[in-house]
């Protein structure tokens, strides 16, 4: 049985967890460093303002641990606040540098349908939206609106600059599902053998 | 629905389980930031002294409201003046994230409120009940809150109106479909916003606690009681220790069930605001605009 962590300091995480259980997926809350103790099979990082977030996993003593784990290959999935999060000047797990709040504000937010790799044509809704401004050679892109990176993977962690969790399509929830399935195949595969 | 609507219903949804600060300078506005607000309201006086100073309350002067919009990276709201949609067209112009259209300010009209669908930028409005809370999404707003007794640092008024919409929306849910269409007279508005309470047990937007929010308990309270996040308005900078009291505010939200966190949030947090109770006060604010 699969179960998947959702931080849920602030922002959107019950819509994530709507989506998750749409698809027949487990999941439970972090709220502190005592939710987190739990077995897990991946972690979604939701939108929401990431300042906020980054203050309250410092005080809670949640960064070091959420680091260590998704460093130690955890597959994690940041939308929107959650990719500002992974990037090179916050937590520093992905080798992105992120553009806050790329679009503008509130006036400046949008929905698209653009090209996501392997998957096709998916909605996008972008809400004060950052978008991926530097990336490395490690770093795969996977959808890109008006020239810029809005979609990217590296190694087990996934992030879009738009909400997913927002819209009907259950693609890239899948995506990342099937990226923690693989991740629990070896891990398991890893301890047996 | 128009993609714009949904769009600034969106950004409420982001808003979600944070807590939106008052403030009057940029300086306050770095240090609710830092606190971890997940937005702050610029307005030049915070409602305790509105209600202290009397007189015709306004917009706050744009030039302030940019100041805060430079100093911090998360969403900038302000206020105008119920029915006031000139003050709005101002505040739109200068790209503010989201418009409260409050009865802490002087009421500009009072028969209509502003048609908030003529805007793109997202407005949040005050109600005290269901009825109220659905004319306002009806007239275009996509964030709701309560309407509390502002600026009193008494949480007696919000626990009303949260409890009073929590109650109206359980006893919609439990009516029978032909039952609907005397329900939706009786609130004033659309049989289909009537239908969408009745069906997912929730307004169609984001719902907030304001007014009279001034301890970490208070918070907790707000959120049990179902609201979905929390606006704090003279509590914190009229408090003895702002910084601290503004950071346990913002953790007894997102561990508004933890009794044991909120102990902890709790302590040592210097003097709380000087409340002022709901019968002593000559001025119900929430009594505007219905």
């Amino acid at each position: 049985m699969m179960r998947i962590a959702i931080l849920a300091l602030q922002g959107a995480f019950a819509e994530h967890r709507q989506m998750l259980s749409r698809i027949g997926i487990d999941s439970f809350f972090v709220r502190n460093a005592a939710d987190w103790q739990q077995t897990k099979d991946g972690l979604i990082i939701p939108g929401g303002e990431s300042t906020a977030m980054m203050r309250i996993i410092s005080d809670e003593g949640l960064s070091q641990p959420i680091r260590e784990a998704i460093t130690h290959g955890l597959p994690t999935f940041g939308t929107c606040a959650g990719l500002i999060m992974l990037d090179r000047v916050h937590l520093n797990t992905m080798n992105i540098l992120a553009k806050r709040n790329a679009y503008g504000r509130q006036l400046g937010s949008f929905r698209t349908i653009a090209e996501f790799k392997e998957i096709g044509r998916v909605p996008m809704t972008f809400i004060r939206a950052p978008f991926v401004a530097e990336t490395d050679t490690d770093v795969e892109i996977l959808a890109e609106v008006d020239g810029r990176i809005v979609a990217a993977r590296q190694g087990k962690q996934l992030v879009t600059a738009f909400h997913p969790e927002l819209d009907e399509d259950e693609r890239i929830h899948r995506l990342f599902i099937d990226m923690c399935r693989a991740f629990k195949y070896e891990s398991n595969h890893a301890s047996t053998s | 629905m128009e993609d714009r609507t949904k769009l600034n219903r969106q950004l409420a949804q982001m808003l979600k389980g944070g807590v939106i600060m008052d403030v009057t300078t940029p300086e306050q506005a770095r240090i609710a930031e830092a606190a971890g607000a997940c937005a702050v309201m610029a307005l030049e006086r915070i409602p305790a002294d509105i209600r202290a100073a009397g007189g015709v309350s306004r917009m706050s002067d744009p030039k302030m409201i940019r100041g805060i919009q430079e100093a911090v990276t998360i969403p900038v709201m302000a206020k105008c003046r119920i029915g006031h949609f000139a003050e709005a067209q101002i505040l739109e112009a200068i790209e503010i994230d989201y418009i409260d259209e409050s009865e802490v300010l002087s009421p500009a009209d009072d028969i209509y409120h502003i048609d908030k669908r003529q805007f793109k930028v997202p407005f949040v409005c005050g109600a005290k009940d269901l009825g109220e809370a659905l004319r306002r999404v009806n007239e275009g707003a996509t964030m709701i809150r309560t309407k509390g007794e502002p600026g009193t640092g008494d949480i007696i008024q919000a626990v009303r109106h949260m409890r009073m919409m929590q109650s109206e929306i359980r006893r919609l849910t439990s009516l029978a479909e032909e039952e609907l269409y005397e329900a939706a007279k009786q609130l004033r508005v659309p049989f289909e916003l009537v239908a969408y309470v009745r069906a997912n047990g929730k307004l169609p937007v984001v719902n907030f606690a304001a007014g009279g929010v001034a301890t970490p308990a208070d918070a907790a309270l707000m959120m049990q009681l179902g609201a979905e996040g929390v606006f704090v308005g003279s509590g914190i900078f009229k408090s003895g220790n702002p910084e601290k009291r503004a950071q346990a505010i913002v953790k007894a939200v997102t561990n508004y069930q933890n009794p044991k966190i909120l102990a902890e949030l709790s302590e040592d947090l210097g003097e709380a605001m000087v409340g002022i109770n709901e019968s002593e006060i000559q001025l119900l604010m929430a009594e505007r605009g219905k």
